[in-house]
């Protein structure tokens, strides 16, 4: 448990973001965990006057997670490079690179995961 | 007409590569889209092979420039979940490299930004500054760059009396040289005609695409991770320094007192230093989540850091600053001059090591 965290159903992060936005926050990035075979943590960083406050979604392995680009266009590096490291897929990125920010046209595996090796390309076509 | 062309990897003014897809209508950027990749090194993921200690190592390696901050917030992160009280000299000490680091960061970025504008004297002018910076480092730690001093629970270095008595006569020097190239830097015809109203990012647009650092108190937002209070600097006096314009100009002049500042901050230290331990011994493997904040020579830092109770982390994630300012790089060049993109993109003191991890 971190301090100042606060968990959030995926469902209703967009909505959260949008509030903590309309409060003055500052958006400070997303840490990426693998859980186990199965769960990721997303961590949603936030700064306000230097508190930092984090929201924490659980996502499924091969689950899709709604961008938060619309919103704030500074996450689509982190977003991009969470999909490269990890697979996870966000659906209606601003600029989506499609798995292919810091890989290859040729790689397919998450290189940040222990468990399962899996097809960025693959995971998002099932999305769709 | 429009025209796509290749900014980078290979670029005279970029140190580290990193590509940017210029979108062109005549000789003004329409669009902006950044590309990297080419020194990934996936620094992180060493975490799985890499004890607690041995990770420090790898922290000091995501960037030469800032090494020795980087293993600051790992190692402050780590006592912070390990509840490792450190000793009053080591924070001193940390305090005290970590601004010598600032300023040979901010010395190196404005010799090079002299040179993006043509200015070659001045760039070899700062260079030859930051040389004595440099020395500091040698002298006090054995290395120029990767000084390598943080362990967990303090500092393996300390710095005698006589060290600081020939460091404080070094600033000295420094900060005349430095003061005498003030008047160039800040008001020069050309300086002025390459950055005033160049590269503008308002104060919303730059919190709003969660800019740092010099690119964010350069938009009038005051907000420095030293503000935390971090190592020594709750006993230290510490503003941050703000500029109001938004241009490259304003981001030029932030770096610039930053480094007078940081000056000033180690004569404060040093005067202040107490005559304690300078690390104290840990025992226990880390378990739980932490995260830690600190101020690089480019800006915010994040660790994230995740212990399962052997000596092997679970995650160790690291957000760097340069990193959170490329969105706002992206969207500050369309409607600039080509011949203003080299100017605009060292303007955020880009470092695509740290970036890429």
């Amino acid at each position: 448990m971190i301090e100042n965290e606060e968990k959030v159903p995926k469902k209703e992060l967009v909505g959260k973001v949008q509030q903590l936005i309309s409060q003055g926050y500052r958006f400070v990035t997303i840490s990426c965990v693998e859980l186990d075979e199965k769960y990721f943590d997303l961590l949603y960083h936030f700064d306000k006057d230097l508190t930092l406050i984090t929201l924490r979604v659980v996502v499924e392995r091969g689950e899709t997670v709604p961008s938060i680009t619309v919103l704030l266009f500074g996450a689509f590096l982190i977003e991009n490079e969470t999909q490269d490291h990890f697979g996870i897929v966000f659906e209606d990125s601003v600029l989506d690179f499609g798995g292919k920010l810091y890989l290859g046209d040729d790689v397919r595996r998450t290189p940040f995961c222990k468990y399962g090796i899996k097809d960025v390309s693959k995971t998002k076509q099932e999305s769709e | 007409m429009k025209n796509i062309i290749p900014f980078g990897p290979q670029h005279p003014v970029l140190p580290e590569p990193i590509h940017l897809s210029l979108t062109l209508e005549d000789e003004i950027v329409i669009e902006a889209v950044p590309a990297l990749g080419y020194v990934h090194r996936g620094l992180e993921k060493l975490a799985d092979i890499r004890d607690f200690n041995q990770m420090i190592q790898v922290c000091e390696r995501v960037c030469g420039i800032c090494s020795m901050i980087h293993a600051l917030c790992y190692c402050q992160g780590l006592e912070d979940m390990m509840k490792v009280e450190v000793p009053e000299r080591a924070k001193f000490l940390r305090t005290i490299w970590s601004e010598i680091h600032r300023m040979h960061s901010h010395l190196l970025w404005l010799g090079l930004y002299a040179d993006s504008f043509g200015l070659e004297s001045l760039f070899m002018q700062f260079w030859k500054i930051r040389e004595r910076i440099m020395d500091i480092n040698e002298v006090t730690t054995g290395s120029r760059v990767i000084v390598s001093v943080n362990i967990i629970g303090g500092v393996r270095r300390d710095i005698s009396a006589e060290q600081i008595r020939w460091i404080l006569g070094e600033l000295k020097i420094v900060e005349k040289e430095f003061i005498a190239l003030q008047e160039t830097m800040n008001n020069e015809y050309t300086v002025k005609k390459r950055t005033v109203g160049i590269g503008y990012l308002s104060k919303e647009l730059a919190h709003s695409l969660g800019a740092a650092g010099a690119v964010l108190r350069g938009s009038g937002i005051s907000q420095d991770m030293r503000q935390l209070k971090y190592a020594a600097l709750s006993h230290l006096d510490f503003e941050p320094i703000v500029e109001y314009g938004g241009d490259c100009y304003s981001r030029g002049l932030v770096r610039f007192r930053e480094v007078l500042q940081s000056i000033d901050l180690v004569r404060q230290a040093v005067d202040k230093l107490p005559d304690t331990e300078i690390s104290v011994k840990v025992k226990g493997n880390p378990e739980g989540e932490v995260i830690n904040r600190v101020e690089q020579p480019r800006g915010e830092c994040l660790y994230y850091l995740k212990g399962n109770g052997t000596k092997f982390l679970d995650r160790v994630r690291i957000r760097t600053p340069t990193f959170a300012n490329v969105p706002p790089l992206a969207h500050i060049l369309p409607g600039a001059d080509l011949a203003s993109v080299p100017v605009i993109v060292l303007s955020i003191d880009p470092c695509i090591s740290c970036t890429e991890r």
